[in-house]
């Protein structure tokens, strides 16, 4: 499996490469290389992007980085190979699967749900109570002895 | 008491179990991906002879201890003797992988500490060291017969680290 | 001598902490005066006590009185005064005793301002303060000492770790305790009010300048942080949600959402058991930061020494303070009444929907931080969230944020409809649509023209609500004038803060849209474009100075052939630390920073240099500052308020409790 996987990326390569070599200048892959670099973890500084990093792992990973482009991978192409060895934790921006739904869509769904409840309980309030009730004697007391608490 | 109210208490004990299982962790070590997947290809030079190419094929067809090290780390001279010991004791081939040195350096380090290695492939660029996985130095690899990566260990091999973990691998990996 | 009678003031304080949490809370429950009263004094007592001891553990520092382990390990005789003075906090355990020097501190402030609050609530209030005292002054005598002696004496102190070399170590953490733990009133007074069964205006206009206070702090302290970092780190990141960063930002989000709700509170009633909740919950995420920063739980650029055992102590604290609140809330919440209804189109509605937003935000920030930690618990795998994860969660929600708050705070109390304010929205669309076609053709990027145009829409919205109050165009001027200067605190400050965001959102639009970076190994002469600028290596020089050795480039940067600045940036090394600092090379302007770090090299290949265009960076901070500011501001006010000139409306009167 192995084996036909690497052929098959040698093989995308070829093509790919020749298909680039025409269209990416020096500058557009150094923004490219950037751009990847800033989705990969610095492995041994911890939260820092391979960018930022000052960790002489991350200045060969940022070589690597370049090295691969030049070559003619596709930027998933390269943070797939970072991702095969050293596993999701590399990507900063964590892929949406199984284990990371509640990360990804939590927030969202907590929004929409906060928002339905705030919506329906407004309308059920107002359908409920239209006016504000008068204040009854012990609450006008108890106002009296506020406002005196408060001067 | 309505479910409402009980809400916010029922959340903060189940994120104060985390927290308390996060205690338990260290977070600085990373498990390795590459466990049963074969050893990555590699195509670079032998430290004592620039001319010399060491390919995986040098390495594999036994049962390989892999030890990544550097004549600029220092947690690798607490290791080394146990590596020195090991070449001489265990029957295991034993395979470094100077990690970000210099030639000179490294060739004098492992005058100075002793070579316990069988073959050092010297790796100036991290070259091989990303496609291992390499987070630190120092870091070994038990790869078995058929060039597959069985077991990694992040930091030094100790006494109770090879007896413990490493030795009951390599047994069970000569019985396959 | 010192050292010992710092030693003697903790375990006094810890014990007059005991009787405060005590004797208070018992004679709120029997109504007793005097066992009340004792929680006044205390207070103070215990804030004298853990003053004396900080007054102590500072003079060792500044007599470099090495017999002291904390001194030896943390300080150097040759040290400049500054640094010993910002040493002592520095370090994990001088840094606990700030922050329990500043608890205290505002647990006396209580009996000083407080003369007309209710006595019980008063007495619960600091009776909670107390345990939280007693909880932290426990943690620090039994397991982070910072009197320990050391045997034998050591010439001299190891020194100051480099990085905290700096004069923002004397500001930030300060700034940043400040605001932390000036939520713990909030906490306090929640618990109180949950005791009491009673949450009233009284209670939120009492609370809310302690709210103003401990927020505006917070805020100051982080954007201090933020800029620190900038400088410091050597890569122009101004925020990059790290761990301990989101930490002290999920407090301020919390109290940002409490800030609102208090407000409605105040002058409407509603919202009750929301804002106790917000109360327990600020504090509790500050808590948590704590135990974050000092456990090691997560990994961070900024953590202290990592010690497990400390962590377990902070998480049983924190389990027993929040865990005790929470209890409380789910058990007597249900006697607190609700306020009066308002319909979805009113200021309160829009208040609620600031809040939804909040609350989604530190939710969002909360899981981003503590995910990794979620997924390790059910698997075997690791993975990593970083910025790219809150550039795409976070940032929507708080577009959308500032979306309600260019129109929130024109809408009126109760009720009110969106068809109301249609000549509004035609002006703001008109207006966006011109700021969004400007900034197109000056940037060429739509999405930062969109948020750029959102920014103006949320300055005009601020401006027209402020207008409103001064009658701006129905009156004279003169009148309108008139009509500012008898504005409140909190009207000046809902501008002020208001603005500050927009800029702010200026700042952050243009760093991440038109910011650009190059890095390359460069040779002396050799260059790099940013940009339209080009930087230019042109002196290399090493050598010693002070306690590191350094590597020194000169950058010469220039625009169109014309050189603007020199810009000098050092590579530090302490041999004594075996660490290495950066010191960037900035030209500070309120257009554009122009930023250059160096890294490593040698002769022969070239070092690397990392060259940053910023533009309008500035105006983040600047739009921060603006937010704090506006907090004491608004802070002014409050405070008047205790001899209320506004009466409360009639429209409902809280509590059931009785």
């Amino acid at each position: 499996m192995k084996i036909i996987h690497a052929i098959f990326i040698l093989f995308s390569l070829l093509v790919s490469g020749s298909a680039l070599a025409q269209s990416s200048t020096e500058a557009e892959l150094e923004a490219r290389a950037r751009e990847v670099g800033q989705s990969l973890r610095c492995v041994v500084c911890q939260n820092q992007s391979i960018e930022e990093s000052d960790a002489v792992l991350a200045e060969d990973m940022r070589r690597l980085v370049r090295k691969r482009l030049e070559a003619g991978d596709s930027n998933a192409d390269v943070i797939n190979f970072m991702q095969d060895r050293y596993g999701d934790f590399v990507l900063l921006k964590p892929p949406v699967q199984t284990n990371t739904y509640l990360l990804w869509f939590g927030p969202f769904i907590l929004l929409f749900g906060m928002l339905f409840w705030f919506v329906r309980k407004t309308r059920k309030r107002s359908e409920t109570s239209p006016v504000i009730p008068p204040l009854d004697d012990e609450e006008k007391q108890r106002l009296e002895r506020l406002l005196g608490d408060e001067q | 008491m309505k479910m409402k109210t009980i809400l916010p208490l029922v959340l903060f004990a189940v994120l104060v179990g985390f927290l308390a299982f996060g205690l338990t962790r260290n977070p600085a070590t990373i498990d390795s991906v590459l466990i049963d997947t074969p050893f990555p290809e590699f195509e670079l030079t032998d430290l004592y002879d620039p001319d010399q190419v060491v390919t995986k094929a040098d390495l594999t067809g036994e049962i390989v201890l892999v030890n990544v090290f550097g004549s600029w780390c220092v947690a690798c001279v607490q290791e080394h003797p146990k590596l020195v010991e090991l070449s001489n004791t265990a029957n295991i081939k034993i395979v470094g992988v100077d990690w970000r040195d210099t030639r000179e350096n490294g060739m004098a380090w492992l005058k100075k500490y002793g070579d316990p290695y069988h073959r050092v492939v010297f790796d100036a660029d991290s070259l091989l060291a990303i496609d291992l996985g390499i987070t630190g130095a120092p870091e070994s690899y038990l790869v078995d017969k058929q060039g597959d990566i069985r077991y990694k260990h992040v930091g030094i091999i100790t006494d109770q680290v090879w007896d413990d973990i490493l030795a009951p691998i390599v047994v069970q990996l000569r019985t396959e | 001598m010192l050292a010992e009678i710092g030693q003697i003031s903790l375990i006094v304080a810890l014990l007059i902490a005991v009787l405060q949490s005590v004797m208070p809370m018992l004679g709120a429950q029997k109504n007793d005066p005097r066992l009340m009263a004792i929680g006044d004094r205390a207070a103070t007592a215990q804030f004298l006590c853990v003053a004396t001891a900080f007054a102590c553990l500072t003079a060792v520092f500044v007599g470099s009185d090495f017999s002291v382990k904390l001194a030896a390990q943390h300080s150097h005789s040759q040290k400049p005064l500054l640094y010993k003075f910002s040493g002592v906090w520095g370090n994990h355990e001088g840094s606990m005793l700030l922050w329990v020097l500043i608890l205290s501190v505002y647990g006396a402030l209580v009996p000083m301002f407080g003369k007309n609050l209710p006595t019980t609530l008063k007495a619960r209030a600091l009776s909670v303060q107390g345990m939280i005292s007693v909880g932290f002054l426990a943690f620090i005598l039994f397991t982070s000492n910072p009197f320990l002696r050391l045997n034998p004496v050591p010439l001299d102190g190891q020194g100051l770790n480099p990085i905290l070399q700096d004069p923002g170590l004397a500001f930030h953490p300060p700034l940043l305790y400040l605001g932390y733990v000036g939520f713990s009133m909030a906490f306090s007074f929640s618990v109180a009010a949950l005791i009491e069964g009673r949450v009233d205006a009284v209670w939120a206009r009492w609370l809310r300048p302690w709210v103003l206070l401990a927020w505006s702090f917070l805020t100051a302290g982080i954007t201090l942080g933020s800029v620190w970092a900038y400088y410091e780190l050597g890569w122009g990141g101004w925020w990059m949600w790290d761990p301990v960063e989101n930490v002290s930002f999920l407090p301020w989000l919390v109290g940002t959402a409490l800030l609102h709700s208090i407000l409605v509170l105040g002058k409407r009633h509603s919202m009750a058991n929301w804002t106790v909740l917000l109360g327990i919950t600020a504090f509790s995420l500050s808590l948590i930061g704590t135990f974050v920063v000092r456990s090691g739980v997560l990994t961070s650029v900024h953590s202290f020494a990592v010690d497990p055992a400390r962590g377990v102590f902070i998480l049983i604290l924190l389990a027993l303070a929040t865990g005790g609140a929470l209890t409380l809330y789910a058990v007597r919440s249900h006697t607190l009444r609700t306020g009066p209804s308002f319909g979805l189109v009113s200021k309160e509605g829009g208040l609620v929907l600031n809040n939804i937003l909040l609350i989604v935000a530190t939710t969002t920030v909360f899981l981003g931080t503590f995910y990794p930690l979620l997924v390790e618990a059910f698997s075997d795998s690791k993975i990593s969230v970083g910025a790219p994860y809150f550039d795409q969660t976070f940032a929507p929600i708080m577009l959308l944020l500032i979306g309600f708050m260019g129109i929130g705070p024109l809408l009126s109390w109760r009720t009110d409809s969106i068809i109301a304010h249609k000549k509004h929205f035609v002006f703001a669309c008109v207006l966006m649509v011109i700021i969004t076609s400007l900034t197109f053709f000056f940037g060429k990027s739509i999405l930062g023209a969109l948020s750029i145009a959102l920014a103006a829409y949320l300055a005009f919205g601020t401006l027209v609500a402020f207008g409103r109050k001064l009658k701006f165009g129905q009156v004279s001027l003169a009148q309108s004038m008139k009509l500012l200067r008898h504005q409140s605190g909190s009207a000046f400050g809902f501008f002020f803060a208001h603005m500050g965001m927009a800029i702010a959102m200026v700042g952050i639009t243009a760093m991440s849209v038109w910011g650009a970076e190059n890095a390359g190994v460069l040779k002396i002469g050799e260059s790099l474009k940013v940009a339209s600028y080009e930087y230019k290596l042109e002196t290399i020089d090493a050598g010693r100075r002070d306690n590191f050795e350094y590597l020194q480039a000169g950058v010469a940067v220039s625009k169109d052939g014309e050189l603007l600045s020199t810009l000098t940036t050092e590579r530090r090394f302490y041999p004594i630390r075996n660490m290495v600092t950066s010191e960037a090379g900035i030209r500070v302007r309120q257009s554009a920073n122009l930023y250059v770090g160096i890294g490593e090299g040698n002769q022969n290949d070239g070092w690397i240099i990392r060259a940053y265009y910023h533009p309008y960076v500035c105006w983040i901070w600047i739009g921060a500052l603006f937010m704090a500011f506006a907090g004491f501001i608004s802070l002014a006010d409050s405070r008047l308020r205790f001899t209320v000139r506004e009466p409360a409306p009639a429209t409902a009167i809280p509590s059931a409790a009785e």
